[in-house]
């Protein structure tokens, strides 16, 4: 579906994120990085804006992706129509008192912290003192019977991971049957950011909101009023109630380091460096016909489509009409996400069949392609042997394909062979042969296209990875990482009385100001 | 009408006391704690007696709140001139009033139930819930048995014209303390009680009352905001 004539209409900029899945290895540094900033408070313990999961498995909260007991994301009604899976507002309002689709904490799990006290204070004795778990909800000793990660590489998956909601169909009886030669990937998640957010056109009060600026979905704290529609309207169950103050939470991006041009921390601690960060151009006027695509199998292109070309002047005119600053600009034509999401088209956004239009998008994993290759006795650097596999493998095209493209696997197969085409093309080239570019031809990149495709996934340095424009000074009143002193700060230091700061870790039900007591209540 | 230093206390005073502290509370609340502000769901924790419990509360408490609009702001004399003689009001405030008090003492008793009974909630259980719950118990309780020992199970009594009198004469500014303090005990103590509900309203979680997102029926689904206006709408500190 090319753009045709139709003419730009408002132009917005968002920061995205593209993850190279080949390159996770499930190290969960990005999740504990993330934990460590944003949610090792009281209320959100159990709560991960960023996980690492195992694919196959049933994710975090369990079986997630499971739209029709969860209700989350968009459909379309019997008449075409745009319509949130949880129901339309008078049916909203009406289960304010008690919401029938959210997630119970037993879907997330129980949140534990450990007796260490008693590996000191332990009289002595003939055995060793061993610190048990209790849980941080009622301060009882509790087994520990599921986690965030309680799936890490396929654990317990013969008995759990069955239950994995993009196992359905013919093709998904052969995984289990053949558990035996599994396979297996991470799939690192945190909130989309999405173009068209159920979570914000769920919530009741209007206390969510996608920023014009760059594209950033946040909860305004002062306004939640807890109604908890965020959390079923969004499918990747990324929105959490926090239980200690009621009120909704979710990934923010990183806000205070996005608007200083750093990237966010779980970008920025990822070892395996395979998170990418940059700006994407976008016609907000089309955002709704998108996501309103009849056939799932089109919403790809569709938001594809949604993406404007940062190069066509036409653009650019009609982005600086709406306000977009040159520096952004400038940005978005360097962005590593426009690469890979639009030029080289090898990023693919997770399930858009949830009509959402996420911007966390994912560079399918070819590893557990090449492993069935070997496993098939063939050679997994002829790309003649990869390519046969590709279009030949029920498993796990057809998983890939539930996950990034509404099951189309002729994409995610088109993208596997992409990456193996390159994966052979600079493989000769680095042993200093010529290079077949037919190979790469074939899948439609030049030899140049393909050495740059190529400097992008594997060896793209720190600010080729992330290309974040920083906010703008005229708006520095507003940017939170601006401040002249650390808003957030310990009991201990100095100066902690005033009404400014934030005591982390403590439980604060209710935002200091200058004439309140430190500390709150629990 | 001859009124007692005790009369006028109790039926002007008090009143009065906490009409003037749930407008001025809720004023001071409002400005100073948004982020308190919230109807403190705790379904995360506990669903099962929340699924049954909150909507037949609420639900309950709808009717009985339209069920008082009708008994106490609106004169007999009203009704009458719109042709609903004093039977036919009788009867229809008694089923309809027994319906609503049901429902909404039996969904109480389930949140209070899961309150006590559920270790994760009592926990998270604050000051202020520990002076709402009794206090919301105590008023419910004393109006449902008011109304069933005298107008279900009793020989009626018509509170339109004392009880309702006193009501409308408080925000007429022409109390008449006199009209309710003949009234029959548990209507007395049931009113005091719910002065007092009105005078702890600001200051506990029923302030989400107040928030009921009725303007979701007409805004657009998705909202925009610029990073300048929500920084100056809020002071700095927006979001998580």
């Amino acid at each position: 579906m090319p753009r045709g004539e139709a003419t730009v209409g408002r132009v917005m900029a968002q920061i995205a994120m593209v993850m190279n899945l080949d390159k996770c290895i499930g190290c969960h540094t990005c999740s504990v990085t993330c934990k460590q900033t944003w949610t090792n408070r009281t209320g959100v313990e159990y709560a991960w804006f960023n996980n690492v999961e195992t694919k196959p498995g049933v994710g975090y909260p369990r079986r997630y992706e499971d739209q029709e007991q969860w209700k989350g994301g968009w459909m379309l009604d019997k008449r075409g129509r745009l319509v949130l899976r949880s129901g339309g507002r008078v049916k909203r309002l009406l289960s304010l008192f008690s919401n029938p689709d959210l997630p119970s904490l037993e879907d997330y799990y129980e949140p534990v912290t450990y007796d260490y006290d008693n590996l000191i204070s332990a009289p002595a004795g003939p055995d060793m003192p061993v610190a048990r778990p209790r849980s941080v909800l009622t301060g009882k000793p509790t087994e520990i019977t599921w986690g965030a990660n309680w799936e890490d590489g396929l654990g317990g998956a013969p008995q759990n991971a069955g239950a994995d909601p993009n196992l359905s169909g013919e093709w998904a009886e052969k995984v289990r049957f053949e558990f035996e030669q599994t396979f297996l990937f991470h799939l690192p998640r945190l909130c989309e950011h999405c173009l068209n957010p159920a979570c914000v056109s769920a919530c009741p009060s209007g206390a969510m909101y996608k920023r014009v600026e760059d594209g950033i979905v946040l909860v305004d704290q002062d306004k939640c009023r807890g109604w908890r529609m965020c959390v079923t309207a969004c499918p990747y169950k990324k929105v959490y109630v926090n239980h200690a103050t009621g009120k909704a939470e979710k990934c923010t991006f990183c806000f205070p380091r996005i608007e200083a041009g750093q990237p966010t921390v779980c970008s920025e601690t990822c070892v395996g460096r395979l998170r990418y960060l940059g700006l994407l151009l976008y016609d907000a006027d089309r955002v709704g016909e998108a996501a309103a695509t009849p056939d799932e199998k089109d919403l790809l292109d569709a938001q594809r489509n949604v993406f404007l070309d940062p190069f066509d002047p036409e653009v650019v005119a009609a982005a600086r009409e709406s306000g977009i600053p040159e520096d952004w600009l400038d940005a978005a034509r360097r962005s590593p996400v426009y690469a890979l999401v639009s030029k080289y088209k090898v990023a693919l956004p997770l399930h858009p069949e949830y009509r959402t239009l996420p911007m966390v998008w994912y560079v399918p994993p070819l590893s557990p392609v090449l492993d069935a290759v070997d496993a098939a006795g063939g050679d997994q650097d002829d790309p003649d042997h990869v390519f046969a596999a590709v279009t030949r493998l029920r498993i796990p095209l057809e998983y890939l394909a539930e996950l990034f493209t509404a099951g189309d696997t002729d994409v995610v197969g088109g993208v596997l062979m992409k990456l193996t085409a390159l994966r052979s093309y600079m493989r000769e080239r680095t042993l200093g042969e010529e290079g077949d570019e037919a190979v790469v031809k074939a899948v439609g990149l030049t030899g140049q296209e393909a050495e740059d495709l190529h400097r992008l996934l594997a060896v793209a340095k720190y600010e080729d990875r992330y290309v974040v424009p920083a906010a703008h000074k005229e708006d520095a009143a507003a940017l939170s990482a601006m401040e002249n002193r650390c808003p957030v700060e310990t009991a201990d230091e100095p100066g902690a009385g005033d009404g400014r700061r934030v005591m982390l870790g403590i439980p604060t039900l209710r935002r200091r100001t200058t004439d309140t007591p430190a500390g709150g209540h629990p | 009408m001859n009124t007692s230093a005790a009369d006028l206390l109790l039926w002007v005073a008090v009143p009065y006391i906490c009409l003037a502290v749930f407008a001025v509370g809720h004023v001071w609340r409002y400005r100073q704690d948004q982020f308190g502000w919230t109807s403190r769901t705790s379904q995360l924790l506990e669903h099962r007696w929340l699924r049954w419990g909150s909507p037949l509360f609420h639900l309950g408490a709808f009717m009985v709140i339209g069920g008082h609009v009708a008994g106490l702001a609106v004169p007999a004399s009203w009704t009458e001139a719109a042709g609903v003689d004093e039977h036919t009001y009788h009867t229809v405030a008694v089923w309809a009033g027994s319906v609503a008090g049901v429902a909404m003492v039996t969904g109480l008793g389930m949140l209070c139930a899961r309150r006590l009974l559920s270790r994760r909630i009592r926990l998270r259980t604050d000051r202020s819930d520990k002076v709402l719950f009794p206090l919301l118990s105590a008023t419910v309780l004393l109006g449902i048995t008011a109304t069933a020992a005298h107008n279900v199970f009793g020989a009626g009594y018509d509170y339109r014209s004392t009880v309702s009198v006193w009501f409308r004469g408080l925000f007429t500014l022409s109390p008449e303390p006199g009209a309710i303090a003949g009234a029959p005990l548990l209507f007395q103590l049931h009113a005091l009680t719910a002065c007092l509900l009105f005078a702890a309203w600001p200051f506990t979680r029923l302030v989400h009352v107040w928030s009921a997102p009725v303007g979701y029926l007409v805004r657009p689904y998705v909202v925009y905001r610029r990073r300048t206006a929500a920084a100056t709408a809020s002071g700095g500190r927006r979001a998580v």
